[in-house]
């Protein structure tokens, strides 16, 4: 029973790691603003998985407290980060949405302003 | 109850909620909280300065639950520095933004990234130090827009990318020492950090992090766009201060936290990154065309000089050397905290006045604008490292100490970008020293003149010359 659970915080924790991975190299090869901040994202999930994996401490035990908070204020942290870095990348969009749209990378398609 | 480290956390944040409920207030609101800010940490200092490190359990939870903040030698002077450079902003941005609108966009992000600041700088524990890390960077990059030009909001979403890469980096390490150890409170982690493949990657995945947020050549691609677009108090703020709070914190990880398992060869890379920095940044603030860029530019290579420390400070052994060595550092770290805001104070001044701020047609500077071209030459001594600025003490010990630990190569990466950033700063006042008719007055702007001025003459004459007392405050904690 014991190595079934060590097994599942293993799967979780090296999962957390690839997010990680995965996150990096999305938001370095990537170029449009919303891939990097799903990229982010991603990378932040797979912190926030490695932090969940951590937190078990037995099957009698509760979870460690301490991880939960610190995944509870780093999933404010990356929703307020992306909240800012989508109004910049509005802000560019209204500047100049057409003209350069892989810079930004929102897609012009989704408003209609042109075929 | 009144805790100078909380208060000095609390005041700003509390200030920066003010000037958000009351945005009609906001100019007077702000410069008392900027007032009484300012008091509280020089009090601090005083207090560490008086006697040892302070702590203190924040709703007396204690570790390791809570969160504490603490302030030894190190976080007390740069905290002072910070503060000071801080109050001369805010004086600063009184005038420069006058009753417009984007005062008022202004004052809440400055109140906030205040607080992250002296967080940061006093915060105990690696989680502490993450959030405030998020927060500066967050409003670092919103106030960096506030011009609002296509260019300003592109170079600070570049930014603020960048720095969320940097903290995520640094989060993971924070991960992978808390599944090892169980702890986050500094002191507790130092204590139980063994030398190993998780103390490794930790350090690899945090200084990393941390590095590309303190812009270390080749990762300062992101910064000179961003200083340079910004309005001026803001980039003082962002080149003085911002970039100065990651490096404090590398400094921190690499003394405290590292110290035995970061290899001498690690620090020599770093060192080496520090060489390109100052080699680097040099030269292509010889060749900018705009005074902004150049005062960027040249940060980028004032921050290569710190990293220059860190090999000798891994070579060298405990005791005198290495105190000395880590005084040296500090001095180089405030100097330029206190010249390169005085020089981007100065550098909007001239921008506002004169339209522009291409170095090429600055011509006749000195008599139209006389405080501000004497801020840049002032500034400019505590950049090259004449005497008796606080950057000649730490290049002579930088000189000195490389030549005794048998790394005399440092020693010429000093001097070189020595004789660059004279070459940088005289090709300014070439061009603004020529002859023109005198004007009658020499403030033409004082409320931006005068704290400008003053942070460059700190920054000159004063830095060097405590060098004593901030040795002493060194001692005090680290």
């Amino acid at each position: 029973m014991s190595h079934e659970i060590l097994l599942t915080q293993l799967l979780y924790g090296s999962a957390g790691l690839l997010f990680f991975l995965l996150g990096v190299w999305s938001f370095i090869s990537h170029e449009p603003l919303w891939r990097k901040l799903i990229a982010l994202n991603i990378m932040g999930a797979g912190v926030f998985h490695v932090l969940v994996a951590v937190a078990y401490r037995g099957l009698d035990a509760p979870p460690d407290p301490v991880p939960h908070a610190l995944v509870l204020t780093g999933i404010v942290v990356a929703v307020s980060a992306t909240a800012l870095a989508l109004a910049f990348g509005r802000r560019l969009d209204r500047e100049d949405g057409e003209r350069t749209p892989d810079v930004h990378g929102i897609d012009d398609r989704e408003d209609g302003t042109h075929a | 109850m009144l805790d100078p480290l909380a208060l000095a956390v609390a005041l700003p944040l509390l200030g920066a909620l003010l000037v958000t409920m009351l945005p009609g207030w906001s100019r007077t609101l702000g410069m008392l909280t900027a007032l009484a800010t300012t008091t509280v940490a020089l009090w601090l200092t005083v207090t560490v300065w008086g006697s040892e490190s302070l702590h203190s359990d924040l709703g007396g939870w204690g570790v390791p639950l809570g969160i504490g903040l603490r302030a030894d030698g190190l976080a007390a002077a740069l905290v002072a520095m910070a503060n000071l450079v801080a109050l001369a902003i805010s004086i600063h941005a009184t005038g420069y933004f006058g009753a417009a609108e984007s005062s008022r966009k202004f004052w809440p992000l400055w109140l906030l990234l205040w607080t992250a600041l002296n967080g940061l700088f006093l915060a105990a524990d690696l989680f502490n130090l993450y959030v405030m890390l998020e927060l500066l960077g967050l409003s670092a990059a919103a106030l960096g827009a506030l011009t609002g030009t296509r260019e300003a909001a592109e170079a600070n979403l570049r930014y603020l990318l960048v720095g969320l890469l940097g903290s995520m980096t640094y989060l993971l390490g924070v991960a992978l020492l808390y599944t090892a150890y169980g702890v986050l409170d500094l002191e507790l982690v130092a204590e139980a950090l063994t030398p190993g493949p998780v103390a490794w990657s930790a350090l690899a995945l945090m200084i990393g992090g941390l590095l590309l947020k303190s812009a270390l050549f080749p990762l300062h691609f992101w910064l000179p766009p961003a200083h340079a677009n910004a309005p001026a108090p803001v980039s003082a703020a962002l080149s003085a201060l911002v970039v100065k709070a990651a490096i404090y914190l590398v400094l921190r990880l690499w003394l405290d936290l590292f110290d035995g398992i970061a290899t001498l060869p690690a620090a020599m890379l770093l060192g080496l990154l520090g060489a390109g920095a100052v080699l680097w940044g040099s030269w292509r603030a010889l060749r900018a065309e705009r005074l902004k860029l150049l005062a960027a530019y040249s940060t980028v290579a004032q921050i290569g000089y710190l990293f220059l420390f860190l090999p000798l400070l891994t070579a060298a052994p405990d005791g005198d050397t290495r105190e000395r060595l880590l005084t040296a550092l500090v001095l180089l770290a405030l100097t330029h905290g206190f010249a390169k805001a005085g020089f981007f104070l100065a550098a909007g001044l001239v921008q506002k006045s004169t339209g522009h701020d291409r170095i090429r047609e600055l011509g006749g500077a000195a008599q139209s604008l006389p405080a501000a071209t004497f801020t840049i030459g002032l500034a400019g001594v505590a950049l090259i490292g004449l005497p008796p600025s606080g950057t000649f003490f730490a290049k002579w010990i930088l000189v000195g100490q490389a030549i005794a630990l048998g790394q005399w190569w440092w020693a010429l990466v000093a001097m070189a970008g020595t004789l660059l950033a004279a070459a940088y700063v005289f090709r300014v006042l070439a061009r603004a020293f020529n002859r023109e008719p005198t004007p009658k007055c020499f403030l033409t702007d004082p409320r931006t003149e005068i704290p400008a001025l003053l942070l460059a003459a700190l920054s000159a004459l004063a830095v060097g010359l405590a060098a004593q007392p901030i040795a002493v405050l060194l001692g005090a904690g680290v």
